[in-house]
């Protein structure tokens, strides 16, 4: 049976799921039983499970985390909220002296199984603190896994994987997917971690792209077709394991990459991605492989300016239609595709 | 010990006079925001002080013009009290090229140097440290300026305020910390955070000496405001001023929020009882006899200027998107 939801519900059912089949879980974080409860990923849960496994707590990020850590490896399962993934800087020392590093450095004797979830915002002059996407941070460092769910269903199905896992995982989500539908299973399954996702089978080009810039590349990918160019679109969705297969394989097919992130691209996941392609399918690159990420700027709040920041369904196109040596059509071309309206 | 206001000597009338009209510039300001935030012109999250604008008439009507402010996200009532240039603020929330950032920081990065309102952040708890390091670079210079950090009663959960406050006792630092109670950090209220809601108590183990006042009468802001500076002018250490407060608006956006259900019962009708700019209008009329007239005319002196500054936004142009580049650096690499 299915479901259809949006985004944050989807999140809200894996949450209950896991809260009812398991009783060591607890969410807690800023704002996780006030009544807006997260962008209603968490509606309902402070009312159903008590204030014991759903609570709100001081704005102290850093102790929070080591708190988190020190429950998780006494055999709680927290999963800890943050509304803004920028909120996670406060914790590094916590994040990655810590979590990342418990299991190995004590010899594999103890397990973290802690979930940290985090919201990325955009839009709306979010500005360069409210609008920070930290999926290469918690790749860099050894020991965390992490996912970016695209759609309801990756939400459900990897909040619950999340939670199952004994390891750190990062569930990293964005603002603008809280407003997409999709059907999603009933009840709740967990999806596996390390798988990636075909969105679109094409043949001229791999476009592999997460989160919301799967938004973006799909609509990008429609608009291509109209024009005669065929591209594929590869979500990996769960960044570290990540499913190298599923990449290589497309890039193999279409010989051509672009890569599109959330975030920066400077040692990011679109480097990352980059260098797969030059190490693993180097002889089928017809063309050189083409990143697209924000500027390298911090995000500025004025709309024209934020526009040019972020790559969007009409870059993406341009960047197919300049590796594929035609000139960009003088027609009505997609814009920014979301229609998010603040104030947060 | 909250002070009583009324043992308290008031100040003098030109005083009152210019800290009321500061008020009432930074509420008339606040209101057109409200008003023009439904066109979507101002595309940036909004946090308003609406209810608490006599924390930042009294603080910053203490305080002389070369001295520094370092505040947060809800930083419109510290700019204009500091001395802020409207047109410029009203720019930066619409995101044009003429504001005080360029359109870079919209509403929550408000910063005026030249008045002396150094940064605002939309990290909580953020520029507490970095007012600490202007006030430490300030005693280095011969201690000319005095610096004050403006945070809410949710910054003190954050080790950077104790850690900072450590460092400000030890080093004797000319610097006040400036806690703005109002009761709640977005939806959570205070006791729901801590046991202890003595803020004022909060760092006495650090040595840090607080005091909490009433922070709906401008009179009392300014007075405590006044006293602390002038110690920390003759060489005394660090001082936290704690000043209970009502935020008329929800947390973030134009509207209010009395209605939900984590406000307090009775709230709007305390915040409205309490509002500081009724409270000064009153003992104006009563202590130094300014007629109806006056405010009037105030009022219509003060609209014309928010005005003309939302004029000067509507007219100014949007940066360009070469300007997405600049100031990353000093220069371009
Ligand atoms: C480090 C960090 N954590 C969480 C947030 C989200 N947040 C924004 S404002 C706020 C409440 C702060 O409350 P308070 O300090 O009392 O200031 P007020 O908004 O009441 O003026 C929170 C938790 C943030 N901006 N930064
Ligand atoms: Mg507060």
């Amino acid at each position: 049976m299915t479901k259809r939801m949006k985004y944050g519900e989807a999140i809200r059912t894996a949450l209950f799921h896991a809260m009812e089949h398991d009783p060591k879980v607890f969410v807690f974080g800023l704002g996780v039983d006030d009544h807006r409860a997260i962008f209603g990923s968490l509606t309902g849960l402070a009312e159903k499970f008590g204030p014991e496994r759903v609570f709100d707590t001081p704005i102290s990020e850093a102790a929070m985390t080591g708190v988190a850590v020190g429950a998780a490896v006494n055999g709680l399962k927290p999963v800890h909220v943050h509304i803004r993934s920028d909120f996670l800087y406060l914790a590094m020392d916590q994040l990655f002296n810590i979590a990342a590093k418990w299991r190995y450095m004590f010899g594999g004797r103890m397990n973290v199984p802690l979930v940290v979830r985090a919201v990325i915002g955009r839009s709306w002059g979010q500005g360069a603190q409210h609008s920070q996407s930290l999926q290469s941070f918690f790749m860099h460092v050894p020991g965390w896994k992490v996912v970016m769910p695209t759609t309801p269903a990756d939400a459900q199905g990897l909040t619950l994987a999340a939670i199952n896992d004994p390891n750190p995982v990062f569930i990293l989500e964005h603002r603008l997917l809280y407003d997409i539908v999709g059907d999603v299973p009933d009840p709740p399954v967990a999806a596996p971690l390390g798988k990636a996702y075909i969105r679109r089978a094409g043949k001229d080009l791999t476009i592999v792209a997460n989160s919301y810039m799967v938004v973006e590349s799909l609509k990008a990918a429609e608009f291509l077709e109209t024009q005669g160019i065929s591209a594929e679109v590869v979500d990996p969705v769960s960044l570290v394991p990540l499913d190298r297969e599923t990449i290589v394989a497309s890039v193999r097919k279409t010989g051509r990459l672009i890569v599109v992130d959330t975030s920066w691209t400077a040692c990011g996941v679109s480097a990352e991605i980059a260098a797969i392609a030059a190490e693993r399918a180097f002889d089928c690159l017809k063309q050189p492989v083409r990143r697209l990420g924000m500027q390298p700027t911090p995000c500025p709040v004025s709309k024209p300016l934020e526009n040019a920041f972020y790559p969007s369904a009409r870059t993406i196109a341009m960047e197919a239609f300049s590796m594929l040596g035609r000139a960009f059509p003088d027609v009505n071309v997609p814009v920014l595709t979301s229609t998010f309206k603040g104030p947060f | 010990m909250i002070k009583k206001k009324n043992k308290m000597k008031r100040p003098d009338a030109a005083t009152s006079i210019e800290l009321y009209r500061t008020m009432l510039r930074i509420r008339l300001a606040e209101q057109k925001i409200t008003e023009v935030y439904p066109t979507d012109k101002i595309q940036s999250p909004i946090h308003l002080s609406v209810g608490q604008e006599a924390i930042a008439a009294g603080v910053c009507g203490a305080l002389a013009h070369g001295d520094h402010v370092h505040g947060t996200y809800r930083g419109h009532a510290f700019y204009i009290a500091k001395g802020g240039d409207m047109k410029r603020m009203f720019a930066e929330l619409y995101g044009k090229d003429t504001g005080c950032a360029r359109g870079k920081g919209g509403s929550m990065h408000l910063a005026d140097p030249d008045a002396g309102l150094m940064s605002c952040s939309a990290i909580v708890a953020s520029t507490i440290p970095v007012a600490t390091g202007d006030a430490y670079a300030s005693s280095r210079q011969g201690r000319k300026r005095v610096v004050v950090s403006v945070f809410g009663d949710g910054a003190i959960d954050e080790g950077v305020f104790f850690e900072s406050v450590n460092f400000a006792v030890l080093k004797k630092l000319p610097i006040i910390y400036v806690l703005e109670n109002n009761w709640y950090a977005i939806h959570s209220k205070v006791p729901e955070r801590r046991k202890q809601l003595d803020l004022y108590r909060v760092a006495e183990g650090l040595g840090l000496t607080g005091e909490k006042f009433d922070g709906n009468d401008a009179s009392t802001v300014y007075n405590a405001a006044s006293a602390a500076v002038a110690s920390i002018r003759k060489g005394g250490g660090p001082r936290l001023l704690e000043f209970t407060a009502y935020r008329w608006h929800e947390h973030v956006g134009p509207g209010v929020d009395f209605h939900e259900s984590y406000r307090r019962k009775n709230e709007q009708a305390l915040a409205q009882k309490n509002d500081p700019l009724k409270l000064a209008k009153a003992d104006l009329t009563k202590r130094c006899k300014v007629k109806p007239e006056l405010f009037a005319q105030w009022e219509a002196e003060l609209r014309r200027e928010v005005d003309e500054a939302v004029d000067f936004a509507e007219k100014s142009p949007f940066p360009t998107v070469e300007n997405l580049f600049q100031d990353v650096y000093a220069e371009s690499l």
